[in-house]
């Protein structure tokens, strides 16, 4: 049996990612006690819905020890296409969309897959390239236009921005996506595939794990995801443009990496990828309360990934494999293996 | 002694592909085989081209910075502080190559300190730089630069050759020199093909990865000067984009991303083919999104291709 500690929790990261944004959150509460204002709240939840659904995506590609900067280039283009869509035929519901865009998203990252996998480019190029390829495609299918409210159908927009329950729809997409993936990476086959590939690949080849595989699945999932935020991120914000969500890639793997989650591979949780993406969205849906100034977001921004970068360093460099526990600590309390 | 340039298949494949897109540009337009329109056009690249040399020493020794267009702006922006408060044209210079050269060494330090994988901190500093030069320029523009300020971007040498044209050439060569023909540039291919063997041979890890990421911002500073004195004014959002852009530049030109391999000819001849493909495209009112999708095609292909045709030939020598 596993014996749970307070001092056991706090030793994990995502322990003390959490008490850190609770401490942010409490700061924030104590200096601007509006930022608990109903609206405020709603975009709070609305923003980390969009970063934890795109960076469970990433979490999954980074575990392989991949990235995939094309993420935001996949969700500008569903959506535009989506929206598009929706003012040629107003009689779609949006189960139709969700679908659609998960469809396409997933299609796009099939793309990346069999790039990485069976042509054998680095995921960093592919992506890179994917990215710029599918941001200029989005212009084509526009014309570089913009689809604007009016011309998008109300059941379009309904879902999208609606709210469930008092929950926006976004956050609760967000939820759903952690929970799912959450449970295939943790009890499924492919999941264990996905951890066994990041940690030791040698050691997953002789497995007989299908190395090939994985990579797609991988890729299959960041696409589908930023296929689904394509639609969300459309349907909320009641807007589709060339540019949407452009230099996102970067606050998705930042959100990933102040969750613990290794650029190298093998280490992260789902738990740590959503839990970084609370902490990117508490921290920039706070930070006009905190009267600083717009412009000022940005170096704010990037000052806090440095010291989240810092504080994981000493987990992030290259290890000596451990192979039996030390005797005087109880085995690691998580599921991750290699840790 | 003798320079040993190295020309593999990959750079005789880049010249081909260059033939290509010269051939396909001169059919497409009449316009394209002017001497004094190609020459103009190297205005386009001759900024980032600067930045796509440090880059690939970096790349080759299994580093990577994806700050550098932050960087860029961070040295325009605080050139454009200086410049309305009265400086001269050489304070504004020396200070965009300091401001350059501190942030790149601000990178380099972060990364040999906390032993992590540099693009992890670069994103971060890719962010905090941006920020502080949104920080310190808000909405406003900059545009106090001294007339000859404009030397370096507007200035023709011998009333052809763009003065920026020249500074890429020169630095071409430089590093070139550098890379091929020194120790150094032998103890980064060192660092990038086995840094375990290499630090065991005596390279210092920290000092080599302090001396090429410096080496980075004080070309991204040397970019910056450019940029700003053709230019003549800056803002926020000046060169954004521009680190993605200097990455294929390298990679296309046959640098590996696993490090230890590559030439700054290669990557020449990939700064002149994106060059030309992108001023050909432009003669016929192509859209700069929709080249991007061309250039990433390439991108992809150019890795893809070689690839593909090792994978078709052993499947078929393993039918046999």
């Amino acid at each position: 049996m596993k014996h749970w500690s307070i001092g056991d929790f706090l030793n994990q990261r995502e322990g003390i990612l959490l008490a850190t944004i609770f401490v942010l959150f409490a700061v924030i509460v104590l200096r601007a006690p509006e930022y608990l204002g109903e609206q405020n709240i709603d975009n709070l939840l609305t923003s980390w819905g969009f970063l934890a659904i795109l960076a469970i995506g990433q979490l999954a590609v980074l575990l392989t020890g991949g990235i995939d900067l094309s993420q935001a280039s996949v969700l500008a283009f569903t959506g535009m296409f989506l929206a598009i869509l929706s003012h040629g035929m107003p009689g779609l519901p949006a189960i139709v969309f969700v679908s659609l865009g998960l469809l396409m998203g997933a299609g796009l990252g099939l793309v990346n897959g069999i790039a990485v996998a069976f042509i054998g480019i680095p995921a960093i190029i592919t992506t890179l390239g994917t990215m710029t390829i599918i941001r200029g495609l989005v212009y084509v299918l526009s014309n570089g236009a913009w689809i604007s409210s009016h011309e998008m159908s109300d059941k379009f927009k309904s879902f999208g921005a609606g709210e469930t329950v008092g929950f926006p729809n976004v956050f609760l997409a967000g939820l759903v996506c952690c929970g799912l993936v959450w449970l295939c990476l943790q009890y499924t086959r492919p999941g264990r595939d996905i951890y066994a590939f990041g940690s030791n690949l040698a050691a997953a080849r002789n497995a007989g794990i299908n190395l090939k595989r994985v990579q797609v699945l991988v890729f299959v999932v960041s696409g589908g995801v930023a296929g689904l935020c394509g639609y969300l991120w459309t349907a909320r914000f009641a807007i589709a443009y060339t540019q949407a969500a452009e230099g996102r890639e970067f606050a998705i793997i930042a959100a990933c990496v102040i969750g613990g989650v290794s650029i190298a591979g093998g280490r992260g949780t789902v738990a740590g990828a959503a839990l970084g993406a609370l902490f990117i969205a508490v921290l920039e849906t706070s930070l006009p309360f905190l009267r600083i100034n717009a412009f000022a977001q940005l170096a704010v921004v990037g000052a806090v990934i440095l010291v989240a970068i810092a504080a994981n360093a000493r987990a992030e460099r290259k290890p000596g494999r451990q192979i039996l526990a030390p005797r005087d600590r109880a085995p690691a309390s998580t599921g991750v293996p290699n840790r | 002694m003798i320079a040993r340039i190295p020309i593999g298949p990959w750079e005789l494949a880049l010249v081909v592909f260059l033939a290509c897109v010269i051939v396909l540009n001169s059919f497409l337009s009449p316009y394209f085989l002017d001497f004094y329109n190609l020459i103009d056009s190297t205005f386009s690249f001759s900024e980032k081209a600067l930045i796509a040399l440090p880059m690939a020493l970096l790349i080759i020794a299994r580093e990577i910075d994806v700050s550098v267009a932050s960087i860029v702006a961070l040295a325009a922006v605080l050139m454009g502080v200086a410049a309305d408060l009265g400086a001269n044209t050489p304070t504004l210079v020396c200070l965009g190559l300091a401001t350059g050269t501190l942030a790149g060494l601000v990178n380099g330090t972060i990364v040999s300190l906390l032993g992590v994988h540099s693009i992890v901190v670069t994103i971060g500093t890719l962010s905090l730089y941006r920020g502080i030069v949104a920080l310190i320029a808000g909405d406003e523009a900059f545009t106090g630069f001294p007339a000859d300020f404009a030397w370096f971007g507007q200035h023709y040498l011998g009333n052809y050759v763009p003065v920026e044209f020249v500074i890429y050439i020169i630095a071409t060569v430089a590093f070139g020199i550098v890379l091929h023909m020194t120790t150094f540039g032998r103890k980064v291919y060192a660092l990038g093909t086995n840094p375990e063997a290499a630090v065991y041979s005596g390279v210092s890890h920290t000092r080599y990865r302090l001396v090429l990421f410096a080496l980075t911002g004080l070309m991204c500073g040397l970019a910056a000067v450019l940029l700003t004195s053709r230019l003549g004014s800056v803002r926020l959002n000046v060169a954004t984009g521009w680190e993605l852009q200097v990455i294929t530049m390298v990679v296309l030109g046959g640098v590996s991303i696993a490090g230890g391999t590559g030439s700054i000819f290669g990557v020449t001849l990939a700064v002149f083919l994106i060059g030309l493909l992108t001023f050909g495209l432009s003669l016929v009112n192509v859209p700069g999104i929709v080249m991007n999708i061309y250039i990433g095609l390439m991108l992809i292909s150019a890795i893809a291709l070689p690839r593909l045709f090792d994978f078709v030939s052993n499947r078929l020598t393993a039918d046999k």
